[in-house]
Protein backbone atom coordinates (compact mmCIF):
# COMPACT_ATOMS: atom_id res chain seq x y z
CA UNK A 1 0.00 0.00 0.00
CA UNK A 2 1.94 3.11 -1.28
CA UNK A 3 0.90 6.84 0.17
CA UNK A 4 -2.11 7.47 -1.92
CA UNK A 5 -3.73 4.31 -1.14
CA UNK A 6 -3.43 4.84 2.35
CA UNK A 7 -5.12 7.99 1.63
CA UNK A 8 -7.68 7.37 -0.55
CA UNK A 9 -8.62 4.35 2.00
CA UNK A 10 -9.14 6.74 4.77
CA UNK A 11 -10.85 9.23 2.94
CA UNK A 12 -13.50 6.77 1.95
CA UNK A 13 -14.01 5.22 5.18
CA UNK A 14 -14.05 8.70 6.79
CA UNK A 15 -16.93 9.56 4.10
CA UNK A 16 -18.71 6.82 5.27
CA UNK A 17 -18.49 7.74 9.03
CA UNK A 18 -19.42 10.65 8.26
CA UNK A 19 -22.19 9.98 6.45
CA UNK A 20 -23.33 7.58 9.08
CA UNK A 21 -22.86 9.27 12.41
CA UNK A 22 -24.36 12.59 10.42
CA UNK A 23 -27.43 11.11 9.55
CA UNK A 24 -28.13 9.72 13.11
CA UNK A 25 -27.82 12.74 14.68
CA UNK A 26 -30.12 14.29 12.25
CA UNK A 27 -32.32 11.22 12.51
CA UNK A 28 -32.97 11.52 16.16
CA UNK A 29 -33.15 15.10 16.25
CA UNK A 30 -35.78 15.17 13.59
CA UNK A 31 -38.02 12.22 15.04
CA UNK A 32 -37.82 14.97 18.42
CA UNK A 33 -39.10 17.27 16.51
CA UNK A 34 -41.80 15.05 14.41
CA UNK A 35 -43.26 13.61 17.98
CA UNK A 36 -43.83 17.31 19.18
CA UNK A 37 -45.53 18.38 16.94
CA UNK A 38 -47.77 15.63 16.36
CA UNK A 39 -48.34 16.11 20.46
CA UNK A 40 -48.96 19.71 19.41
CA UNK A 41 -51.52 19.04 16.84
CA UNK A 42 -53.49 16.70 18.73
CA UNK A 43 -53.80 19.21 21.82
CA UNK A 44 -54.79 22.17 19.08
CA UNK A 45 -55.94 21.02 15.98
CA UNK A 46 -56.95 24.69 14.93
CA UNK A 47 -53.24 25.75 14.59
CA UNK A 48 -52.60 22.87 12.33
CA UNK A 49 -51.53 25.23 9.58
CA UNK A 50 -49.13 27.57 11.69
CA UNK A 51 -47.85 24.33 13.71
CA UNK A 52 -46.81 22.29 10.51
CA UNK A 53 -45.01 25.48 9.01
CA UNK A 54 -43.22 25.56 11.66
CA UNK A 55 -42.37 22.25 12.07
CA UNK A 56 -41.35 22.03 8.41
CA UNK A 57 -39.12 24.82 8.92
CA UNK A 58 -37.79 23.55 12.37
CA UNK A 59 -37.40 20.21 10.69
CA UNK A 60 -34.79 21.45 7.36
CA UNK A 61 -32.81 23.66 10.31
CA UNK A 62 -32.36 20.23 11.77
CA UNK A 63 -31.52 18.41 8.36
CA UNK A 64 -28.86 20.76 7.59
CA UNK A 65 -26.64 19.38 10.23
CA UNK A 66 -26.86 16.26 7.90
CA UNK A 67 -26.55 18.14 4.89
CA UNK A 68 -23.00 19.52 6.19
CA UNK A 69 -21.89 15.79 6.74
CA UNK A 70 -22.90 15.26 3.13
CA UNK A 71 -20.97 18.05 1.98
CA UNK A 72 -17.93 16.84 4.03
CA UNK A 73 -18.63 13.16 2.76
CA UNK A 74 -18.45 14.45 -0.79
CA UNK A 75 -15.55 16.61 -0.50
CA UNK A 76 -13.88 13.69 1.09
CA UNK A 77 -14.97 11.77 -1.30
CA UNK A 78 -14.68 14.49 -5.21
CA UNK A 79 -12.86 17.62 -4.46
CA UNK A 80 -10.34 15.64 -1.36
CA UNK A 81 -7.32 18.44 -1.32
CA UNK A 82 -4.48 15.32 -0.11
CA UNK A 83 -5.51 13.06 -2.97
CA UNK A 84 -6.72 15.29 -6.12
CA UNK A 85 -3.17 15.44 -7.18
CA UNK A 86 -3.07 13.04 -9.16
CA UNK B 1 -16.73 7.47 -10.89
CA UNK B 2 -15.58 11.30 -11.08
CA UNK B 3 -19.12 13.49 -10.50
CA UNK B 4 -18.37 17.29 -10.92
CA UNK B 5 -19.79 18.50 -7.84
CA UNK B 6 -18.24 21.00 -6.58
CA UNK B 7 -16.28 22.27 -10.14
CA UNK B 8 -17.63 22.93 -13.40
CA UNK B 9 -16.33 23.08 -16.67
CA UNK B 10 -16.38 26.73 -18.34
CA UNK B 11 -18.97 26.64 -21.68
CA UNK B 12 -17.01 29.72 -23.69
CA UNK B 13 -15.01 32.77 -22.19
CA UNK B 14 -16.46 36.34 -22.76
CA UNK B 15 -13.63 38.37 -23.10
CA UNK B 16 -11.69 38.04 -20.15
CA UNK B 17 -14.91 36.43 -18.23
CA UNK B 18 -15.32 32.69 -18.14
CA UNK B 19 -19.13 31.99 -17.96
CA UNK B 20 -20.41 28.76 -17.08
CA UNK B 21 -22.95 26.52 -17.44
CA UNK B 22 -24.64 28.10 -14.13
CA UNK B 23 -24.00 31.79 -14.88
CA UNK B 24 -26.05 30.70 -17.74
CA UNK B 25 -29.03 29.13 -16.09
CA UNK B 26 -28.85 31.88 -13.21
CA UNK B 27 -29.26 34.25 -15.54
CA UNK B 28 -32.21 32.39 -17.51
CA UNK B 29 -34.33 32.48 -14.34
CA UNK B 30 -33.42 36.17 -13.72
CA UNK B 31 -34.99 36.98 -17.33
CA UNK B 32 -38.14 34.21 -17.05
CA UNK B 33 -38.79 35.98 -13.29
CA UNK B 34 -38.44 39.34 -14.78
CA UNK B 35 -40.37 38.56 -17.63
CA UNK B 36 -43.00 36.87 -15.39
CA UNK B 37 -43.22 39.99 -12.63
CA UNK B 38 -43.58 42.67 -16.15
CA UNK B 39 -46.38 40.17 -17.54
CA UNK B 40 -47.81 39.89 -13.34
CA UNK B 41 -47.81 43.76 -12.96
CA UNK B 42 -49.24 44.33 -16.65
CA UNK B 43 -52.21 42.03 -15.49
CA UNK B 44 -52.80 43.26 -12.25
CA UNK B 45 -52.85 47.32 -13.45
CA UNK B 46 -54.89 46.55 -16.74
CA UNK B 47 -57.24 43.63 -15.82
CA UNK B 48 -57.45 43.48 -12.53
CA UNK B 49 -60.23 40.94 -12.17
CA UNK B 50 -58.33 38.02 -14.48
CA UNK B 51 -57.29 35.08 -13.12
CA UNK B 52 -53.69 36.20 -14.01
CA UNK B 53 -53.54 39.30 -11.72
CA UNK B 54 -55.50 37.33 -8.82
CA UNK B 55 -51.66 34.81 -9.11
CA UNK B 56 -49.88 38.26 -8.65
CA UNK B 57 -51.46 39.47 -5.87
CA UNK B 58 -51.27 36.03 -4.10
CA UNK B 59 -48.10 35.63 -4.48
CA UNK B 60 -47.22 38.95 -3.41
CA UNK B 61 -49.58 38.68 -0.59
CA UNK B 62 -47.84 35.20 0.34
CA UNK B 63 -44.00 36.80 0.31
CA UNK B 64 -46.11 39.94 2.46
CA UNK B 65 -47.14 37.93 5.23
CA UNK B 66 -44.18 35.43 5.11
CA UNK B 67 -41.76 38.74 5.75
CA UNK B 68 -43.90 39.54 8.22
CA UNK B 69 -45.09 37.49 10.35
CA UNK B 70 -40.57 36.72 10.68
CA UNK B 71 -40.24 40.24 11.34
CA UNK B 72 -43.30 41.53 12.93
CA UNK B 73 -44.41 43.91 11.67
CA UNK B 74 -44.57 45.24 7.90
CA UNK B 75 -41.62 46.00 6.09
CA UNK B 76 -41.46 46.98 2.72
CA UNK B 77 -38.27 47.39 1.62
CA UNK B 78 -37.03 43.75 2.78
CA UNK B 79 -40.56 42.27 1.79
CA UNK B 80 -39.01 43.32 -1.55
CA UNK B 81 -35.62 42.05 -0.88
CA UNK B 82 -36.43 38.48 1.16
CA UNK B 83 -39.43 38.27 -1.91
CA UNK B 84 -36.80 38.49 -4.75
CA UNK B 85 -34.57 35.61 -2.96
CA UNK B 86 -37.47 33.64 -2.79
CA UNK B 87 -38.82 33.62 -6.36
CA UNK B 88 -34.93 33.12 -7.57
CA UNK B 89 -34.58 30.07 -5.33
CA UNK B 90 -38.10 28.51 -5.91
CA UNK B 91 -37.42 29.31 -9.68
CA UNK B 92 -34.20 27.85 -9.82
CA UNK B 93 -35.40 24.73 -8.37
CA UNK B 94 -38.34 24.47 -10.36
CA UNK B 95 -36.27 25.22 -13.59
CA UNK B 96 -33.78 22.37 -12.30
CA UNK B 97 -36.24 19.94 -12.56
CA UNK B 98 -36.61 20.49 -16.63
CA UNK B 99 -34.45 17.72 -18.07
CA UNK B 100 -30.86 18.46 -18.89
CA UNK B 101 -30.94 21.50 -17.11
CA UNK B 102 -28.86 21.94 -13.25
CA UNK B 103 -30.37 24.13 -10.77
CA UNK B 104 -28.27 27.15 -10.38
CA UNK B 105 -28.07 27.11 -6.65
CA UNK B 106 -26.98 23.46 -7.29
CA UNK B 107 -23.59 24.75 -7.00
CA UNK B 108 -21.45 26.42 -4.05
CA UNK B 109 -20.91 29.63 -6.01
CA UNK B 110 -24.17 30.78 -6.61
CA UNK B 111 -25.22 29.66 -2.99
CA UNK B 112 -22.33 31.45 -1.60
CA UNK B 113 -23.19 35.00 -3.86
CA UNK B 114 -26.71 34.57 -2.39
CA UNK B 115 -25.57 34.22 1.41
CA UNK B 116 -22.90 37.10 0.99
CA UNK B 117 -26.12 39.40 -0.54
CA UNK B 118 -27.76 38.52 2.76
CA UNK B 119 -24.52 38.72 4.97
CA UNK B 120 -24.22 42.32 3.30
CA UNK B 121 -27.89 43.26 3.64
CA UNK B 122 -27.76 42.57 7.61
CA UNK B 123 -25.54 46.03 8.20
CA UNK B 124 -27.03 47.81 6.03
CA UNK B 125 -30.66 47.37 7.11
CA UNK B 126 -29.06 47.91 10.90
CA UNK B 127 -27.63 51.23 9.87
CA UNK B 128 -30.35 53.02 8.01
CA UNK B 129 -32.88 51.93 10.71
CA UNK B 130 -30.55 52.62 13.99
CA UNK B 131 -27.97 54.60 12.54
CA UNK B 132 -24.26 53.76 12.23
CA UNK B 133 -23.59 53.85 16.50
CA UNK B 134 -26.48 52.34 17.33
CA UNK B 135 -25.88 49.47 15.01
CA UNK B 136 -22.12 48.87 15.96
CA UNK B 137 -23.06 49.42 19.97
CA UNK B 138 -25.62 45.96 19.24
CA UNK B 139 -22.18 43.67 18.97
CA UNK B 140 -21.11 44.85 22.33
CA UNK B 141 -24.64 45.29 24.30
CA UNK B 142 -25.09 42.73 26.71
CA UNK B 143 -21.24 42.55 27.15
CA UNK B 144 -17.86 43.60 25.03
CA UNK B 145 -17.22 39.87 26.04
CA UNK B 146 -19.35 38.80 23.80
CA UNK B 147 -18.32 40.55 20.90
CA UNK B 148 -16.28 37.90 19.36
CA UNK B 149 -19.02 35.30 19.82
CA UNK B 150 -21.50 37.73 17.39
CA UNK B 151 -18.96 38.10 14.78
CA UNK B 152 -18.63 33.99 14.71
CA UNK B 153 -22.19 33.86 14.84
CA UNK B 154 -22.90 36.17 12.00
CA UNK B 155 -19.99 34.29 9.88
CA UNK B 156 -21.27 31.04 10.61
CA UNK B 157 -24.95 31.31 9.88
CA UNK B 158 -23.76 32.73 6.49
CA UNK B 159 -21.67 30.17 6.01
CA UNK B 160 -24.35 27.48 7.28
CA UNK B 161 -27.38 29.28 4.72
CA UNK B 162 -25.10 29.04 1.79
CA UNK B 163 -23.68 25.06 2.77
CA UNK B 164 -27.27 24.15 3.19
CA UNK B 165 -29.22 25.55 0.27
CA UNK B 166 -26.43 23.95 -1.72
CA UNK B 167 -26.45 20.48 -0.01
CA UNK B 168 -29.94 20.24 -0.39
CA UNK B 169 -30.50 21.24 -3.96
CA UNK B 170 -26.90 18.95 -4.94
CA UNK B 171 -27.85 15.96 -3.16
CA UNK B 172 -30.97 15.89 -4.96
CA UNK B 173 -29.57 15.74 -7.97
CA UNK B 174 -26.85 13.72 -7.32
CA UNK B 175 -29.08 10.71 -5.63
CA UNK B 176 -31.43 10.77 -8.91
CA UNK B 177 -28.27 10.42 -10.80
CA UNK B 178 -26.90 7.28 -8.56
CA UNK B 179 -30.43 5.91 -9.00
CA UNK B 180 -30.48 6.25 -12.82
CA UNK B 181 -27.10 4.87 -13.06
CA UNK B 182 -27.53 1.68 -10.68
CA UNK B 183 -31.44 0.75 -11.52
CA UNK B 184 -33.08 2.67 -14.64
CA UNK B 185 -34.76 5.17 -16.09
CA UNK B 186 -38.31 6.05 -14.40
CA UNK B 187 -37.53 4.46 -10.73
CA UNK B 188 -36.27 7.83 -9.47
CA UNK B 189 -39.27 9.65 -10.06
CA UNK B 190 -40.59 9.64 -6.53
CA UNK B 191 -37.38 10.99 -5.36
CA UNK B 192 -37.78 13.15 -8.08
CA UNK B 193 -41.02 14.65 -6.51
CA UNK B 194 -39.20 14.79 -2.93
CA UNK B 195 -36.63 16.86 -4.61
CA UNK B 196 -39.23 19.36 -6.04
CA UNK B 197 -40.43 19.57 -2.32
CA UNK B 198 -37.03 20.27 -0.52
CA UNK B 199 -36.85 23.14 -3.42
CA UNK B 200 -39.57 24.89 -2.67
CA UNK B 201 -39.06 24.16 0.93
CA UNK B 202 -35.45 25.48 0.95
CA UNK B 203 -36.47 28.72 -0.92
CA UNK B 204 -38.68 29.03 1.95
CA UNK B 205 -36.55 28.65 4.98
CA UNK B 206 -34.23 30.80 3.49
CA UNK B 207 -36.40 33.59 2.83
CA UNK B 208 -37.19 33.10 6.75
CA UNK B 209 -34.22 33.03 7.82
CA UNK B 210 -33.30 36.03 5.93
CA UNK B 211 -36.36 37.59 6.91
CA UNK B 212 -35.27 36.73 10.58
CA UNK B 213 -31.37 38.00 10.43
CA UNK B 214 -32.53 41.12 8.73
CA UNK B 215 -35.06 42.01 10.81
CA UNK B 216 -33.25 41.22 14.06
CA UNK B 217 -31.21 44.10 12.71
CA UNK B 218 -33.97 46.67 12.22
CA UNK B 219 -34.99 46.06 15.57
CA UNK B 220 -32.28 46.77 17.39
CA UNK B 221 -33.00 48.00 20.84
CA UNK B 222 -36.53 47.99 20.21
CA UNK B 223 -36.50 45.57 23.41
CA UNK B 224 -37.31 42.49 21.83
Amino acid sequence: MNEHTVLALGSIITAGLTMALGAVGAAYGESRIGAASMEALARQPDEAGAITRNEFVALAMVESTAIFCLVIALVLLFANPFVAAR
Amino acid sequence: MNAPVFSEQVLFWLGPVPVTRTMVTSAVTSLLLVALGASLGWAVVRKPSGRWAAAGRLTFRFLQDLVTEAVGRRSPGLEVFAGSLFLFISGAALLGQLPGIQAPTANLAATSALAVVVFLAVPVAGIRARGALGYVKHYFQPNPLLFPLQLISELSRTLALALRLFGNMMSGHLIVALIVALVGLLVPVPLMALDLLIGLLQAYIFTILTSVYVGAAIRIGEGG
